[in-house]
């Protein structure tokens, strides 16, 4: 890593890259898992080029965000984080009451010109809120803190559940955890925490509606309903499990090809990998992911504000956690949540929302060095 | 200690997915595979049956059937609706569908209507482009060309039943539809089925067939020759007329059988498809029986068909003589008793021998025989001839018949046995009962010298992939043994009285033959006629009249064929059953065209 990054900083190209305010390695991470994402893509749609078109035209607008972000400094959107915050919970509210229904579940709100899902700028919006308010606290949080801190997170969490849309509830929720986490907190109170969880999954259980009721316990046992809701996992694991050691080959995965993976070019996308380029492919995959995260975690300890070590931290984490809910659930470890597979899964909403969080990410680290200098 | 927390989590998730992918690889290897093939069986086409001449007697014909695949379906009731305005749907028709309906799945294709007109399929042809989901499925159905002819010889396929699911092997069956009921048919299944192949069909979540991956091709079953001539089958059908009754005729040579007719018969094309309530219950409960197989199962007393070989046994126990005389007179009497054994010829036969008894068939002469034999030994020696006992014909559900014995009539009835028995044994009546099977093989046995083959329907099979039939030699059954072969050429002689001598019951037909023929008539009581009562055929009903019966073989000096002829209620042997006959021998040894001598290869 150390390696490539100073042979590239050596390169003429660096001034282009410190022009543009983004670390180098990042970047380039980012681009080749966007550029695997498109190869899968083409294979789990069945060759369909308007689709792998419309994904272009979604990771230009991505990129385009990412570039914005990383020339604001972080101390400009720190100043916007209440007030995102506060939009971001009119928005869930506004769904709520005149959202937009799709697949069961209302997500969506319609602004005439853009359609789009308030639940994920909340995955921004949360964590910015939640470093604002710990950057201002004395660190390691007070119990008083936390609990303030909880308050934010629920808030727009329970919303988000009430659509219903358990995934991304968790998601968020995440996201939001991770700023405490990073802020400090105790291993006491973490356990506490654990233990609070623990006895309020009952209470939580019959908060849960009955698909997602269904989804746990098909989790457990997925031969409970082989061809209802427990034929997405079963599916899946026999893609990813037939894909051996180097996979069936590109276009080759027959689970794929022959639309036995559901969701295949979505949520499941990961399947389709898995099965035409095997362990090796899904190894390497998950490889790139983790450079992207701890490369994620280091430029967030080396920033210089709090604001900024809490909001890049967070980011790293979330994106970290976006990655193991998909993929543990598509190998039947996790629940199915509908949590798309970061960067690679076809959706427009997640890939600008990543991208854009990056592009943070990449202020956080150029910012630093302006500073510094 | 974030760092720890991501690295920790992904060695999990890299751990499951080297679980699932390196691990559990051939696991979900075969999940997969068995996701995405389908192998579907592909049923051999049935051998066919031909005739000695290469007459196709069972065939394979298209048969066509509308299908539905419902999945591609929206309305069915109105799908079914708009059919119906110019296909015939039945109601049961329609029954069956919906049951199949149910237990098929949806991507599956059903059959609504079978064996469909050329007329409907030329008319859905023209239409099927508004009907998604329905097609023409073409399947290949057994079909018998000479329909009612060979009905009792071949029997008939039809559908596989749920019982005969238990029995039959699964593996091989697969993808059969149609397995034989009776018969031939029935009794060469194993033969004529043929091997199950196989194809491999990638299909997708959906269970649409994609492309087939790989063929394993059925094999044919084997064609079978029968020694059967459809056209001398066809002869004796019309030489019996309209009457009830049986022929069957043997090759002594090798037991092939030439002819096998019993009538009235049906057509066995019906019950290849399910034949109808309405249509079978006719058929059974027809007063006629035409599905009771008279040739094989129809149990007759032989009555004096008998006589050559119990005038043997005379000879062979040393009884009686050709030479020895008797006065016969009206009846006959056990001394010391008062019941009247009477002759059918009312003032009786006067001075007899072997000869003449036998050409007149007379019988108070072999009352006298049979009371010098006695039963033990009349029935020693008449098994030999295969009476009382299965003739081992290929085919299935033969009956023995009854050849009785004082050891027999104990254990089956629990009462001894009367001298009077014994006497009316040896004109071929009383308990004794016989098929028209076991007549032509016994006239075989005669036509022989004690010699005979196992009769047998099939004389060659065509293996697999083969071009040429392999002929099957003749089994050789018991010989029939005598101390000396001049009791054979007395007999014969006497039966060839029958027929060609001035006082023989079947003169008639011997008048004019340009061939010399051993025969014997043989007439079998229907009912019991009380003593010093008269049978008059002109007054008895149909139904009650005596069965006739002629048995003959055919030329003496070098017998080709031996025939039986029971015509029910026929009267006497000699004036219904023995012209039958002759129209019979004269086909077969004078119109050469029935003789195949090349096999046609199909």
């Amino acid at each position: 890593m150390s390696v490539a990054k100073s042979s590239l900083y050596e390169h003429p190209l660096r001034v282009v890259y410190h022009f543009l305010k983004i670390d180098t390695a990042l970047f380039m991470a980012l681009v080749i898992l966007c550029i695997s994402g498109l190869v899968v893509l083409y294979s789990a749609s069945g060759g369909d080029m308007d689709a792998i078109q419309r994904q272009l035209v979604r990771l230009g607008i991505g990129f385009a965000g990412l570039l914005l972000f990383a020339q604001i400094p972080a101390d400009q959107l720190r100043s916007w984080s209440l007030w995102l915050y506060i939009i971001g919970v009119v928005l869930l509210v506004l769904v709520l009451v005149l959202g937009e229904t799709g697949k069961g579940a209302q997500r969506w709100l319609n602004l005439g010109f853009v359609r789009f899902q308030p639940s994920e700028l909340m995955k921004i919006w949360l964590p910015m809120m939640m470093a604002w308010y710990y950057a201002k606290q004395v660190l390691p949080p007070s119990l008083k803190d936390i609990f303030v801190g909880f308050v934010i997170v629920m808030v727009p969490a329970a919303l988000i559940i009430k659509q219903p849309d358990l995934g991304t509830s968790i998601l968020v929720t995440g996201a939001g955890l991770f700023v405490i986490f990073l802020a400090g907190i105790r291993y006491r109170v973490i356990a506490v925490f654990v233990g609070l969880a623990l006895a309020a999954a009952p209470a939580f259980w019959f908060y849960l509606r009955d698909y997602q009721r269904g989804r746990i316990l098909t989790l457990l046992d997925p031969e409970r309903d082989p061809l209802g809701a427990g034929y997405h996992i079963i599916q899946s694991k026999i893609a990813i499990g037939s894909g051996g050691v180097y996979g069936r080959g590109w276009l080759n995965g027959t689970q794929s090809q022959l639309d036995f993976i559901p969701e295949r070019s979505t949520d499941f996308i990961f399947s389709v990998l898995s099965e035409e380029f095997g362990f090796f492919g899904t190894s390497l995959l998950i490889m790139v992911y983790l450079f992207i995260v701890v490369r994620g975690l280091v430029i967030s300890a080396r920033a210089q504000t709090c604001y900024a070590r809490l909001l890049g931290g967070a980011i790293s984490l979330s994106f970290f956690s976006y990655v193991f809910v998909n993929i543990g659930m598509v190998s039947g470890m996790l629940p199915v949540v509908g949590v798309p597979l970061p960067l690679i899964s076809y959706g427009g909403t997640s890939m600008v929302t990543l991208l854009t969080m990056f592009g943070i990410l990449m202020s956080i680290h150029s910012h630093r060095k302006l500073l510094g200098h | 200690m974030s760092a720890l927390l991501v690295a920790g989590t992904f060695i999990l998730l890299i751990m499951r997915l080297y679980d699932l992918q390196i691990t559990n690889y051939s696991h979900y290897q075969t999940l997969s595979d068995d996701n995405r093939v389908r192998v579907l069986p592909i049923a051999p086409t049935r051998g066919l049956i031909i005739d000695r001449n290469g007459e196709i007697l069972a065939d394979n014909t298209p048969n066509y059937q509308l299908v539905i695949t419902s999945s591609q379906v929206k309305d069915m009731s109105e799908l079914i609706a708009t059919l119906a305005e110019f296909i015939d749907i039945q109601e049961h028709e329609l029954a069956r569908f919906n049951k199949a309906l149910k237990r098929q799945q949806s991507f599956q294709q059903t059959p609504l209507k079978l064996n469909l007109t050329e007329q409907e399929v030329a008319k859905f042809a023209v239409n099927q482009h508004r009907y998604p989901g329905v097609e023409i499925a073409a399947h290949s159905t057994r079909y018998y060309p000479q329909k009612n002819s060979f009905a009792h010889a071949l029997g008939y396929v039809g559908r596989i039943n749920e019982k005969e699911l238990t029995k039959l092997d699964k593996q091989k069956y697969q993808g059969t539809s149609h397995v034989g009921k009776v018969g031939i048919e029935k009794y060469y299944e194993t033969d004529l089925h043929g091997e199950v192949g196989y194809q491999h069909v990638e299909i997708n979540a959906q269970g649409r067939s994609l492309r087939v991956l790989k063929t394993q091709t059925s094999l044919p079953g084997m064609d079978i020759q029968l020694s059967l001539i459809a056209r001398l089958q066809e002869v004796a059908e019309e030489a019996l007329g309209e009457e009830n009754g049986a022929i069957v005729a043997i090759d002594p040579n090798n037991g092939d059988v030439l002819a096998f007719v019993s009538q009235p018969n049906y057509d066995p094309n019906l019950f290849v498809n399910g034949i109808g309530q309405l249509a079978y219950s006719a058929l059974r409960d027809d007063k006629h029986r035409p599905l009771f197989n008279r040739a094989l199962i129809g149990q007759y007393p032989p009555g004096s068909t008998v006589k050559p070989i119990v005038a043997l046994a005379g000879l062979q126990y040393g009884v009686t003589w050709p030479e020895k005389t008797m006065y016969a007179g009206p009846f006959f009497q056990l001394p010391g008793k008062a019941r009247k054994y009477r002759d059918w010829k009312k003032e009786g036969h006067g001075i007899v021998n072997m000869d003449s008894a036998i050409a007149q068939s007379c019988d108070v002469y072999f009352y006298q025989l049979g009371d010098e034999l006695g039963i033990d030994r009349m029935h020693e020696f008449l098994i030999q001839f295969g009476l009382g006992s299965r003739t081992k014909l290929d085919t299935v559900g033969e009956v023995k018949g009854l050849m009785p014995s004082p050891e027999w009539k104990r254990s089956a009835r629990g009462q001894p046995w009367y001298p009077g028995e014994t006497i009316i044994t040896s004109i071929g009546q009383g308990y004794m009962l016989t098929t028209p099977l076991q007549l032509a093989v016994m006239t075989a046995y005669i036509a022989n010298h004690g010699t005979m083959y196992q009769p047998r329907f099939v004389r060659a099979t065509r293996p697999t992939g083969t071009l040429k039939f392999e002929n099957k030699q003749p089994i050789p059954i018991a010989k029939v043994k005598v101390d000396d072969e001049s009791y054979w050429q007395a007999i014969e002689q006497a039966m060839v009285s029958v027929v060609h001598a001035p006082n023989g019951t079947a003169r008639r037909i011997g008048a004019d033959a340009s061939y010399q023929m051993a025969g014997k008539t043989g007439t079998a009581q229907v009912f019991g006629i009380a003593q010093d009562e008269e049978y008059d055929k002109e007054t008895t009903p149909k139904h009650l009249q005596d069965h006739a019966l002629f048995v003959a073989y055919a030329p003496v000096e070098n017998p080709v064929i031996a025939i039986a002829v029971v015509v029910e209620n026929g009267g006497s042997g000699s004036s219904a059953a023995a012209p039958v006959a002759r129209k019979i021998l004269d086909a077969y040894l004078q119109d050469k065209t029935l003789e195949g001598k090349h096999i046609v290869s199909r």
